[in-house]
């Protein structure tokens, strides 16, 4: 039985996507958990709902809509969520973490809404909702594609800026570094990267392939650039092998990812628990 | 004071308090070049309030803060100016970087957006480990050292930059009691043998006493503030009076 890439387009579509995404996800996934900010792609995903449910309903009343590719949508909801949790954490200084149940549950209240307006579920929204290997179209693959390029520019040049800002941020202000526009347009691209990612991943899980692989390779690796490189394998490990078997069984291929992420982290723990027992036999 | 004269530090009859309670009160002193300045004062006395107004981080109601001659809202050379927070002691300890990642941060402003780090900064981050006794635990992760270990990380950040004036609030707090002595002496070498003028901020004077040149001492305004010399006389003659129900802080013997 091979596996028929070269013959079929969306399974080319599927497939680059998921490995620039397994690329995407992670890495900016290390930022995010570092921060202790990880429920942030969960409020950002919602809020992308939105906006796929809002241009589905649109759809259905205005012909523009219609041709148009809901994630576009989505990301100008997302980015907005993203404006948003920034605002609120201005407005709520000593409790910024309730930016991300504020900005969670407005994107669901209106996803619902949205959603019911344009006379409930269909095969389109379950695509969102749960990923899809069949639903990747070629403008997908391009609009991910340019998005990579912007993100890897703002890693590889800002990587200093990001990891101090990371690890301190006091340090970082002491240092001269400006942190304040630098946050804004990290949040703004994490809005980006979870948008991209729900074709194949699915809203309700994008944000587990951002924080799963990390919180694999963090009990593992030895420092901050060991951490992305594990985080990325790990991540296209899961994608890769969740893509195919979500192919042969036709499942949605959120599950098989995700589930494949989770498998992933407990052999991370377990390795690590093993390595940690022999050393303490080794010093006995 | 005459025009050439350029003290580390400059602070003019500064007063800083939060929306209904004074934190301090025309605070005027100085901070010569070279020397190794203890600033005392019990907890709560605004020490660390006066640290981030020098440094910047907060703004003070009134007063001048001048660095090396240039009052704080021109000055850009922050690279000449170490800082070890009090926050380095509860940073996130699980943070996967390593010892030389953690130090290597130090010199990030001085390098600039969008540039990285060549072979000369390489050296220098493996030179400031160095100096503070890390070197064999370079490629360690922050969260496994001790305490005193990761304070002396922390310094090696501060120094990787080549400050001219060092920055230290609360250090040890959290560092078991038989490093305290030998990181004190660490300090007190980078005085003497590197000529770098340090500012140490601390509620604990007994120790600090035997390696510091100045003493300044504050309680909301400034008590005392001269050599150590002085500060020995004075303390004799009953300096406790100045804390006034804050005594207790100040029970230490020499």
């Amino acid at each position: 039985m091979s596996f028929p890439f070269f013959q079929y387009e969306f399974l080319q579509n599927a497939f680059i996507t998921g490995i620039m995404i397994g690329l995407l996800a992670p890495v900016l996934g290390v930022f995010i958990v570092v921060r202790r900010q990880s429920l942030i792609a969960d409020a950002l995903s919602h809020i992308t709902l939105a906006g796929i449910a809002a241009n589905l309903m649109l759809g259905r009343n205005v012909g523009f809509f219609s041709g148009l590719n809901p994630i576009y949508m989505g990301m100008v909801f997302s980015v907005g969520g993203a404006v948003g949790i920034d605002q609120l954490r201005k407005v709520y200084k000593h409790y910024e973490e309730l930016a991300i149940p504020i900005i969670m549950s407005a994107g669901i209240g209106l996803s619902v809404i949205f959603i019911s307006l344009a006379n409930g579920f269909n095969t389109d929204l379950f695509n969102y909702l749960f990923g899809s290997v069949l639903a990747v179209k070629k403008s997908d693959v391009w609009t991910i594609f340019f998005i990579l390029l912007i993100v890897f520019a703002f890693v590889i040049f800002l990587y200093k800026e990001l990891f101090v800002l990371s690890f301190d941020e006091e340090q970082a202000a002491v240092s001269g570094i400006k942190g304040k526009w630098i946050n804004f347009f990290f949040i703004v691209l994490v809005a980006l990267v979870i948008a991209s990612s729900m074709k194949i991943v699915g809203i309700l899980l994008v944000s587990s392939l951002m924080t799963l692989p990390v919180a694999a390779s963090i009990r593992l690796a030895n420092g901050f650039k060991q951490t992305f490189l594990l985080s990325v394998v790990f991540g296209e490990t899961a994608v890769i092998l969740g893509l195919i078997l979500s192919y042969y069984l036709d499942f949605a291929p959120g599950g098989t990812i995700v589930m494949f992420s989770v498998i992933i982290l407990l052999l991370s723990l377990l390795w690590k628990k093993l390595r940690s027992n022999r050393k303490i036999a080794i010093n006995q | 004071m005459s025009k050439q004269y350029k003290p580390a530090v400059r602070i003019e009859d500064l007063s800083f308090h939060y929306q209904d309670r004074n934190v301090l009160e025309h605070i005027t002193f100085e901070i010569p070049v070279g020397s190794f300045m203890g600033l005392v004062g019990p907890n709560g006395s605004g020490k660390s309030t006066l640290i981030r107004c020098l440094l910047g981080l907060l703004k003070p109601q009134s007063g001048n803060v001048y660095l090396f001659g240039q009052p704080l809202s021109l000055f850009k050379n922050w690279d000449e100016i170490g800082y070890v927070s009090q926050k380095a002691n509860s940073f996130n300890t699980a943070f996967p970087a390593t010892v030389y990642e953690v130090v290597s941060m130090g010199l990030f402003g001085k390098v600039g957006l969008f540039r990285f780090l060549n072979k000369v900064h390489k050296r220098k981050i493996e030179q400031a480990i160095e100096t503070v006794g890390m070197a064999d635990y370079m490629n360690r992760n922050i969260g496994e050292l001790s305490g005193g270990q990761q304070q002396r990380v922390f310094i090696a950040r501060a120094l990787v930059s080549d400050p001219k004036l060092l920055i230290l609030d609360e250090p040890t707090v959290g560092v078991d009691a038989a490093s305290v002595a030998g990181f004190y002496q660490m300090l007190k070498n980078l005085n003497r043998e590197k000529g770098l003028t340090l500012l140490l901020v601390t509620h604990d004077i007994g120790v600090m006493s035997d390696f510091v040149t100045h003493v300044a001492c504050l309680n909301k305004q400034l008590h005392f503030h001269g050599n150590t010399a002085e500060f020995e006389k004075v303390s004799k003659e009953g300096f406790s009076q100045m804390y006034g129900h804050h005594v207790h802080v100040l029970e230490h013997q020499h």
